[in-house]
């Protein structure tokens, strides 16, 4: 038994390692695709919130001279007042085209009514739609806003009320999430990452123990070897199995590297992902391995060619995000029977690592327990359905 | 030494064998011979237990291919029709990519593959990779692979196909070498002189029945056609469609 099963292992091994698409897609595609994918949503979103305090924006403005204390305060809150349109008309076809964000419109009477404590009209011209440009407008409101409310309480003071008057709330938010916190949000994707480099890593060894074969002719004389057909199965299945462990911790060495090297700080991200969490992120996700490969290898086995095979399976790499995003979407925080959802449950124990927080052994345990389970469920049902007639097509 | 006893085997609606029974014995060469769709391959594959029969029994040296299909493999080598090879190996790692599943000592496996690369003359592309063979080194590699194991019973479905006239000629002769020897070499073809220069018995099937089983003369006695053409014809028509 087991030395055909290492003779089936050794070939399978050989024989994908010199095929340049299993290699890719192992070696390569898998690995290196989601971390870059992800370094690349990090350097948006690090730019996108740099946005929102540090960064100098030019805001155009008409009628400049009509409020000169406004524009003042305004260069205080890192917002640069440039030399705008001619006019207004000017500035909404500017905005209409994209040549400008946001332009801001002072208009001539706009001293006069200031002076009377009239409510003074200011204009923000911009196209919502344009999600740069609504960051853009969001700063400007923000400062205009903030101005409104200080000139409104030195108006109250000036008139003996207490600006307290019209505060009746006072609200404060504390924000409990840790820098680790912070990041599992965004490293929360970094899971199905894993998922989907560990599925691509044995995608072709799964086509290839029955579609493949099939249609190479060389299924047939296989089966005429005197050896049993689990043997072969089980043999084919652990090779998938390894190609897909070589595949998920070649990944996981390649986020550790993007994320030494991704400025997370800036972010607020302190992810604990330190040479000892990847370690325990492998053998958290190990399990899901064989569940991997025996879906794929099960998937591949009701299909007719090795075309039919890659896009059935390439369903099959989706398939994990499914519950991953549901989670995600309903805010759901880990409990005991998400632990029985295979790529759920290594999900969840991999943001709580990340975000450095103690796993629960119970959880560890369940996860584990139920995907190695539902892995060998369905190796057995691969097994079963290896020894069919129709297997030859 | 091959034993078939009335077969059938049915896919759906198509009755592709129906009662087919014979007997290849060791040191000849049986030669199941029939136009195409006529049930060759379906027995064959019985015979090499891929396939179970619906009714009847087959057995390989008394292992029953049914109940005992392990045994029965062991003293069989197979070449179905249209085996591949592995693209990625080279021809010698193929054959002993086989050889180690059939179980041979770690330590007589190059041994025995030198032996088998030998016997069919492929020395000269044995190391190189399979991909890009032609269709007579394909051929030959997959017999060489089916033999590894050094089998009492030979099949080969319709083995000829697609060889040159030099690859049928090292075909021959390899059939001859391995009855010489004393093993039972079955196998099939639709090409009737082919099969009379060949074998020692003739099973000529077609619509999933045996029509003859004779030696070429006895074939050509029972139908009264000197010509062996007209004569495989001529029982041909002796089955009834099914």
């Amino acid at each position: 038994m087991m030395r055909t099963l290492i003779a089936v292992f050794r070939k399978e091994v050989l024989d994908n390692v010199r095929d340049r698409r299993t290699l890719a897609s192992a070696l390569i595609m898998g690995p290196l695709f989601g971390p870059m994918l992800f370094a690349f949503l990090i350097s948006l979103s690090i730019e996108r919130s740099l946005d929102d305090v540090e960064r100098v924006i030019e805001l155009p403005v008409i009628g400049q001279a009509h409020a000169p204390n406004l524009l003042r305060y305004l260069e205080s809150r890192n917002i640069d007042i440039v030399t705008g349109p001619a006019d207004r008309d000017a500035a909404l076809d500017a905005v209409r085209s994209g040549t400008q964000d946001v332009v801001l419109v002072i208009p001539p009477e706009f001293a006069g009514q200031f002076t009377t404590s009239m409510p003074a009209r200011v204009e923000v011209i911009t196209d919502q739609s344009n999600s740069q440009a609504d960051r853009e407008a969001r700063r400007v409101r923000a400062a205009l806003r903030a101005y409104s409310q200080e000139l409104a309480s030195i108006r109250l003071t000036a008139r003996g009320v207490s600006p307290l008057a019209v505060r009746p709330l006072n609200i404060d938010e504390v924000d409990m999430s840790t820098p680790s916190g912070r990041s599992a949000i965004l490293l929360g994707m970094m899971s199905y990452f894993l998922i989907f480099a560990l599925l691509m890593g044995g995608m072709y060894l799964a086509i290839d123990t029955t579609a493949g074969e099939r249609e190479r002719g060389s299924l047939e004389p296989l089966l005429a070897l005197p050896v049993t057909r689990n043997q072969l199965l089980l043999g084919k299945i652990a090779a998938t199995c390894v190609f897909m462990a070589l595949s998920l911790s070649l990944s996981l060495v390649s986020f550790f590297f993007a994320l030494k090297f991704m400025p997370l700080d800036e972010l607020g991200m302190t992810p604990n992902f330190g040479p000892l969490t990847v370690g325990a992120a492998f053998l958290v996700l190990a399990p899901f391995i064989l569940l991997g490969a025996a879906v794929m290898t099960l998937v591949a086995s009701f299909t007719k060619s090795y075309r039919e095979a890659q896009t059935w399976l390439s369903v099959v790499l989706l398939a994990p995000t499914l519950p991953i995003l549901i989670v995600s979407i309903l805010m759901l925080r880990p409990r005991f029977e998400f632990m029985f959802v295979p790529s759920l449950s290594q999900h969840l124990l991999l943001v709580d690592m990340v975000k450095n927080e103690p796993l629960d052994p119970l959880h560890v345990a369940i996860s584990v327990g139920s995907t190695l389970l539902f892995g060998g469920l369905l190796t057995w049902v691969c097994a079963r359905l290896y020894q069919r007639e129709g297997l030859l097509g | 030494m091959i034993r078939v006893e009335g077969i059938h085997k049915s896919f759906g609606k198509v009755r592709a064998v129906r009662g087919v029974s014979f007997e290849a014995p060791d040191g000849k060469i049986t030669g199941l011979l029939g136009p195409n769709g006529a049930g060759k391959s379906t027995t064959l594959r019985v015979l090499y237990t891929v396939l179970r029969p619906d009714e009847g029994r087959a057995s390989v040296d008394g292992a029953d291919v049914v109940t005992q299909s392990l045994e029965a493999r062991r003293r069989i080598g197979a070449l179905p029709h249209g085996a591949g090879l592995y693209p990625h190996l080279t021809a010698r790692e193929n054959i002993a990519y086989y050889a180690r599943l059939c179980g041979l000592d770690a330590g007589s496996i190059d041994e025995r593959v030198d032996s088998i690369i030998g016997l069919l003359e492929i020395g000269d592309f044995a190391d190189r990779r399979t991909k890009g063979f032609s269709q007579g080194q394909r051929t030959k590699v997959a017999i060489a692979r089916s033999l590894v194991h050094d089998p009492q019973n030979i099949l080969l479905d319709e083995p000829s196909n697609g060889l040159d006239v030099m690859a049928t000629r090292s075909l021959r002769d390899l059939i001859l070498k391995l009855r010489d020897a004393g093993r039972c070499v079955l196998f099939s073809s639709h090409v009737m002189q082919e099969v009379a220069a060949l074998c020692d018995d003739i099973c000529i099937i077609a619509n999933g029945k045996v029509a003859i089983d004779d030696s070429a003369d006895g074939i050509r006695e029972q139908t009264g056609c000197d010509d062996l053409e007209d004569a495989f014809v001529a029982a041909i028509q002796m089955v009834e469609p099914a």
